[in-house]
């Protein structure tokens, strides 16, 4: 180790991996996984989040899993929670449709609002 | 880089791993790799999470499931329903960790670790201790660098003097004028060493943090190696402790290879190793001239001092010596500063002391309190009180060297000095509760017992003082005590305490002292009535049987082993003294509960 340099770049790159255990309060999107959910396709939409979030390094965003929310018919569903506003709902998530909601919703802000559930139901 | 979306922590210190930890381990792997989660679900095995009651302990984040006493078939449920579908599994939670609509509390808010405030125990049970790159990213090094490069040696020493940090190994003296000692000492050669030879009974606070944090221990020695001017650190570790040995010997290594011991550290011209020494486990080579004769390959036994090490020391060499807790504060010293840690505690001890509570207690474990926190405290709110109804005693702090504290004193404050106003003594931090069923003559017998097989043999008063004090007590426990053998106790324990040679000696009788103190009454039981109130000296009791309760059911007299127990079928037994062993078979077996010890 010669630099102070050196080491706070093993810091940065190694707190990305523990991060979860921290106490932080970030953005958390909850992939729906009971039986529907992963019939539907949940497991490459979860992966594929995890993906877009490690490509983009971003550090306070946790992705999550849960169960049947009960609208089995919706899935795969997605909720992402930005820290102090609503809960936005997605449904019919596709692999494909994620780097779009991580770009607009989760840096951005804006809600796709064409993905929602809002927007489905009409 | 890698991103996981969930990491579950195993706990992998002594106490989960004697209750099966790492076939937990093993089965997750398995189960992860059939279920094709490994680049989704991170494994690790940490450090001591404390709570080694509840043990084997796995926490699941994000949520912070606390799972407690997992066996290896629950792990299938654990990966099918919590990993895979995202439904946590509520029967396998601490039942302390579940909040009253079944909610999960955050770790911080379970009783147990409410009122604790881990400095010491930072990162035990957070971190994967065989991964230095997670010590750094939690700061790790920080406070080495910041020394390096940003503070003389004297605002080092400063520092830690400032802080009001004192050795948690026993004695409590200040930490930063030991090290000013050895600054001052004029030298070309200099060590550091690091006393992880933790022997009193009952205490793993060190073991605890070796395994689930060895970095902070090599960061912090080569800060002290910084202060004082010493270019090689010696860690005298018992040999007992294999897991926190091969996760030293890790550490040692991924340091090395870092260029975080080794050469011109920082690009600085300081230059600082460390390497291990195994103790056989002689609990006076915790003693540090002892320790240091035995680094030195020497047998272990103290000599007088002075000189004192820091003057000279290992090789005869100015040398510091700090306890494993000692130096897992002294890094988040230098890094948060001596006024973030001096506002913790009381005005003349500071910061936080970790103990190891044990005995008739409901939380067993490991536990870290800011000091001045009462016993009670510790007892009561964190440890969960005594198990089965039964009532507190005493409890027992500082080991062999220490002494019983009665309910009357329950609200002392633990620091150094009330402690030892209060007729007991910090020591390394060994707890052990007593509940009404421990009998205190026994309990002093059980410590000089301890002291007498450890004591090394060199000086008189340690060597015989206190075998003639063993004699006396087992006397006593046996029904033969005489009067005025408490002040023949007395007398002895004095002495030894004046002339013994080194800290052991000098605090082997403590325990008698204490007990007498505190508990006359039982010594005068044993010796004039010839009764244990405790129930617990075998020679002073009596089983017997109750006429009135008895109903000839003839159990008893078949479970026992002597034959002593007499009596026909559907009328009273009798038992004979002269032949009863007191093993205590009948009165586990009788349905009537018609036997009784008197």
């Amino acid at each position: 180790m010669k630099s102070i340099a050196e080491l706070e770049a093993i810091r940065q790159r190694t707190l990305d991996q523990v991060n979860l255990r921290r106490e932080h309060e970030g953005t958390r999107i909850v992939v729906g996984m009971a039986t529907c959910g992963i019939a539907a396709g949940a497991r490459p939409v979860l992966l594929a989040f995890m993906d877009e979030i490690s490509k983009r390094k971003l550090l306070d965003v946790t992705v999550a899993q849960t169960g049947c929310i009960g609208m089995c018919r919706l899935e795969p569903i997605v909720e992402i929670t930005c820290p102090g506003k609503e809960k936005v709902t997605y449904v019919h998530v596709k692999p494909e449709m994620v780097a779009r909601i991580v770009s607009e919703h989760v840096v951005n802000g804006n809600p796709v609002e064409e993905y929602t559930i809002g927007h489905a139901a009409e | 880089m890698e991103l996981f979306r969930s990491h579950v922590l195993i706990c992998g210190g002594t106490g989960c791993t004697s209750s099966g930890s790492a076939q937990l381990l093993a089965r997750f792997e398995k189960l992860l790799a059939d279920n094709q989660l490994e680049k989704e679900i991170k494994l690790v095995h940490t450090g001591c999470f404390g709570l080694c009651e509840a043990g084997p302990v796995v926490i699941v984040y994000p949520e912070g499931a606390f799972y407690s006493r997992v066996k290896v078939e629950d792990v299938d449920e654990i990966v099918n329903e919590h990993l895979i579908k995202g439904r946590i599994v509520q029967r396998l939670l601490h039942h302390g960790s579940v909040e009253e609509d079944g909610g999960i509390k955050a770790l911080d808010d379970v009783d147990f670790y409410k009122k604790q405030k881990r400095i010491a125990l930072r990162n035990c049970g957070v971190i994967n201790p065989e991964n230095i790159d997670e010590y750094i990213a939690f700061d790790g090094y920080k406070a080495l660098a910041k020394a390096l490069t940003e503070m003389t040696r004297e605002e080092v020493i400063d520092t830690i003097k400032k802080s009001g940090l004192r050795g948690r190994g026993g004695g409590g003296f200040s930490t930063g004028l030991k090290w000013e000692f050895a600054y001052k000492s004029q030298n070309e050669q200099k060590y550091v060493c690091c006393n992880a030879d933790e022997g009193d009974p009952g205490a793993f606070m060190d073991r605890s943090v070796l395994e689930g944090d060895p970095h902070v221990v090599l960061e912090s020695m080569a800060i002290a190696g910084y202060a004082i001017g010493a270019n090689q650190g010696y860690i005298y570790v018992r040999a007992e402790y294999p897991i926190a040995v091969e996760r030293l010997q890790i550490a040692i290594g991924q340091a090395r290879e870092y260029g975080l011991l080794g050469k011109n550290i920082f690009g600085t011209d300081f230059s600082f190793d460390v390497d291990i020494r195994l103790g056989a486990g002689a609990f006076v080579c915790g003693e540090e001239t002892a320790l240091m004769a035995s680094i030195e390959g020497g047998r272990g036994e103290p000599r007088p001092r002075p000189p004192f090490p820091a003057v000279k020391g290992l090789f005869g060499k100015p040398t510091i010596l700090n306890n494993v807790e000692t130096y897992a504060n002294v890094a988040q010293i230098i890094l948060k500063g001596a006024d973030w840690f001096a506002s913790m505690g009381t005005e003349k001890s500071k910061g936080t002391k970790v103990f190891a509570l044990g005995g008739k207690i409901n939380n067993t474990g490991l536990v870290e309190v800011p000091m001045g926190t009462t016993l009670r405290e510790i007892i009561y709110d964190i440890g969960g009180g005594i198990p089965n109804g039964k009532k507190f005693k005493a409890v027992q702090t500082g080991g062999p060297s220490g002494g019983c504290l009665p309910m009357s004193l329950i609200d002392t404050p633990v620091d150094y000095d009330s402690l030892i106003a209060a007729g007991s003594m910090m020591g390394s931090g060994g707890m052990i509760v007593m509940d009404e069923d421990n009998c205190m003559v026994d309990i002093a017998r059980f410590f000089l017992d301890f002291t007498v097989d450890e004591s090394c043999g060199k000086c008189t008063p340690c060597r015989i003082g206190t075998r003639r004090m063993l004699e006396i007590l087992n006397r006593i426990c046996e029904g033969k005590g005489e009067d005025g053998d408490i002040e023949r106790l007395e007398n002895l324990a004095q002495n030894i305490k004046a002339t013994a040679l080194c800290g052991l000696g000098q605090t082997a009788p403590n325990p008698v002292l204490s007990t007498i103190k505190q508990f006359r009454h039982e010594y005068e039981a044993h010796i004039y009535d010839k009764h244990c109130p405790a129930g617990v000296c075998k020679k002073l009791l009596n089983y017997v049987i109750d006429p009135e309760k008895c109903r000839g059911c003839t159990l008893c007299a078949r479970v026992c082993p002597t034959g002593s127990i007499s009596g026909k079928v559907k009328e009273p037994h009798v038992i004979d003294s002269r032949k009863c062993i007191k093993c205590g078979a009948c009165m586990e077996k009788c349905k009537f509960g018609a036997i009784s010890k008197k």
